[in-house]
């Protein structure tokens, strides 16, 4: 299996990372890496890293099932994950699923016909002072009000990244 | 730009220079007291490192209260294996957003703090295990330890003293369980987040069963004060055996929700009128989480108490990992335990029968109950289920969803019974329907 030359580079500094006899701790990181390339942990992927790492596959698959991140079948290319646990409950989180759900008819884990977009509503994400919180593959979004949400889904539906979308910026730096 | 503005009842130890032009660089860093404290404790023998940290009276700020000084003196003197320090910034616990933002703003510091537990306890080799959603601060850390390793402050010669600390960023990819410590140590070790029967202690057996100091990121982020400053100064910010001061996370029906470090002991209701603006719209106050999702709930007259360890503990409840939820008259008490059972059971590692089994059906039956088809055995039920799972796991997640459960039972039992019946909600029109 070939990857981009920057992934094989972030492999080597992975694996440089542990002792030598403990390859092992890079899989995860491998996997989270790979995945955001490839797409998804394919049977391809799970055989590749486990060669790299000197694992069975049998025993990198029990791993991608145990992690929520991991996953197994493609999500969208924007993946948006709506926290509705205690603090963003408190203030609208259920209801910007609930509405996230109308918009793009897409319910929880699932992914528009085209592969673009994707939904999950999502366990704690550590924005609870920022309540409610949204995150759009690996950027932030604090205090996200309904228009706001609107305005997001509205420009990835329009077939924009969420940087396009300048009305409502990612809080992350 | 900062998350929130700060407010002027803050004591900034760890956050003092958060706000400070490219706060994260080592340039900004070194101008203002950087790394200063690493090179004291280069300096200091292990006894004494340790003895200080001891003295300031620092506490895990992971949840646990464990103090800190105490946990580096488990690591044996002697070791025929290496030793590890280990960073967990799994932050995942229910109302708390503290980590990152020590780890966004400062970095240096937690870098600092890391190399001198490793110093304390003869460490060569160090590792951040970041949740894997945090993806923006692992690169932001990757980038502070170049930096650092620039400098020559990690490496084969830290600070020219012919010591070695190297230290590298590990990423998770989501699972709350795994910011239990054992849990973790098996996730950076690339398995299943399970936890391991104890003892022995991480400072035993730890990373690849060798000997680990693994401590929360602001319990590391505290240490280059304590050496800096002294342990004196440190604990006499907070209250006594509480040393210091703490990022609490403000959360909920308030007017100015955000992160504010207070000194340790502040006064629950204080930060609530005072830090957080009030109650939002003018509602009354129903009922605090005190510590993050594991703790059990405050009812609000419980809520005029010293935000300590052992105060909090006074009263049945736990300080946790500093998010403090605020809920309003408004608040369904049986919405509230549903949804974070539902997070419990939907985290749970399934490893112990008990937390597996009881965490499903606990939500099944808080879910049942909300939809208005509940009975009043179901009560009962909920509160002996719970206390089933008390004590009886490997890790203290079982203890985490069962304690709030049982507290929201015992103390909003008024409101569990309004759902009886075929009641709907009595503060939601329509309840939304999940099925079981």
């Amino acid at each position: 299996m070939t990857f981009s030359p920057e992934l094989e580079a972030r492999f080597e500094r992975f694996l440089a990372k542990y002792p030598a006899d403990r390859k092992r701790s890079a899989l995860i990181p491998m996997l989270i890496y790979a995945q955001d390339e490839v797409g998804s942990v394919t049977d391809e992927l799970v055989d590749e890293v486990a060669r790299r790492v000197g694992v069975k596959p049998l025993e990198v698959r029990e791993v991608v099932g145990f992690y929520s991140m991991l996953h197994a079948k493609p999500m969208g290319k924007f993946h948006v994950q709506v926290c509705t646990n205690i603090s963003c409950l408190l203030v609208g989180g259920e209801q910007l699923y609930e509405q996230a759900c109308h918009k793009l008819g897409l319910g929880h884990k699932q992914v528009s016909a085209d592969g673009r977009i994707s939904l999950e509503e999502v366990e704690c994400i550590a924005a609870c002072s920022w309540a409610p919180a949204v995150q759009i593959n690996y950027d932030y979004y604090h205090d996200v009000t309904p228009a706001q949400l609107d305005k997001l889904l509205d420009g990835l539906m329009a077939g924009k990244a969420p940087e396009q979308i300048t009305e409502v910026p990612k809080v992350n730096s | 730009m900062l998350y929130n503005q700060p407010n002027p009842l803050e004591v900034k130890v760890l956050t003092r220079r958060f706000g400070l032009p490219n706060s994260q660089s080592i340039e900004t860093s070194l101008a203002n007291d950087g790394y200063k404290a690493a090179e004291k404790a280069l300096g200091m023998s292990q006894e004494e490192i340790i003895n200080e940290v001891k003295a300031s009276g620092l506490r895990g700020r992971g949840g646990a209260g464990f103090p800190t000084g105490m946990k580096w003196s488990f690591v044996p003197r002697q070791s025929p294996k290496p030793k590890y320090i280990m960073v967990n910034a799994d932050e995942s616990e229910p109302g708390t957003c503290k980590d990152r933002l020590l780890m966004e703003y400062d970095p240096h510091q937690l870098i600092e703090g890391v190399i001198i537990a490793a110093l304390a306890v003869g460490a060569e080799q160090g590792y951040i295990y970041i949740r894997g959603e945090f993806r923006y601060l692992i690169e932001h850390m990757d980038k502070a330890i170049a930096e650092a390793y620039q400098r020559g402050f990690l490496g084969s010669n830290i600070f020219g003293s012919g010591k070695t600390f190297n230290l590298a960023t590990h990423s998770g990819a989501g699972a709350y369980e795994c910011g239990e410590e054992s849990a973790l140590l098996e996730s950076f070790e690339g398995k299943r987040g399970n936890p391991r029967i104890r003892p022995p202690f991480p400072a035993v057996a730890g990373a690849y069963q060798s000997p680990t100091v693994l401590n929360n990121v602001e319990t590391f982020c505290s240490v280059p004060s304590i050496i800096l400053s002294g342990p004196a100064y440190f604990a006499g910010l907070g209250s006594p055996k509480n040393g210091g001061t703490r990022l609490f996370c403000l959360s909920g029906h308030i007017n100015k929700p955000g992160v504010y470090e207070l000194p340790m002991g502040f006064n629950l209701m204080r930060m609530i009128n005072e830090v957080g603006g009030g109650m939002r719209g003018g509602k009354k106050l129903k009922a605090v989480i005190p510590g993050g999702s594991s703790c059990p709930v405050l009812k609000a007259d419980e809520c005029d108490v010293n935000m300590d360890f052992d105060s909090v503990a006074a009263i049945k409840s736990m300080l946790g990992s500093g998010g403090v939820v605020v809920m309003d008259e408004d608040t369904c008490m049986v919405k509230a335990a549903l949804r974070i059972m539902r997070f419990y059971a939907h985290e749970s590692c399934g490893w112990c029968i008990p937390c597996r089994e009881g965490t499903t059906w606990l939500r099944k039956l808080l879910q049942r109950f909300h939809d208005g088809m509940g009975t009043r055995n179901d009560i009962v039920l909920i509160g002996d289920l719970s206390k089933n799972m008390l004590g009886r796991t490997f890790c203290p997640l079982g203890d985490a969803a069962a304690m709030p459960t049982i507290s929201f039972v015992e103390k909003f039992r008024d409101e569990f019974e309004a759902h009886l019946d075929g009641k709907p909600c009595p503060y939601e029109k329509s309840s939304r329907l999940v099925a079981a």
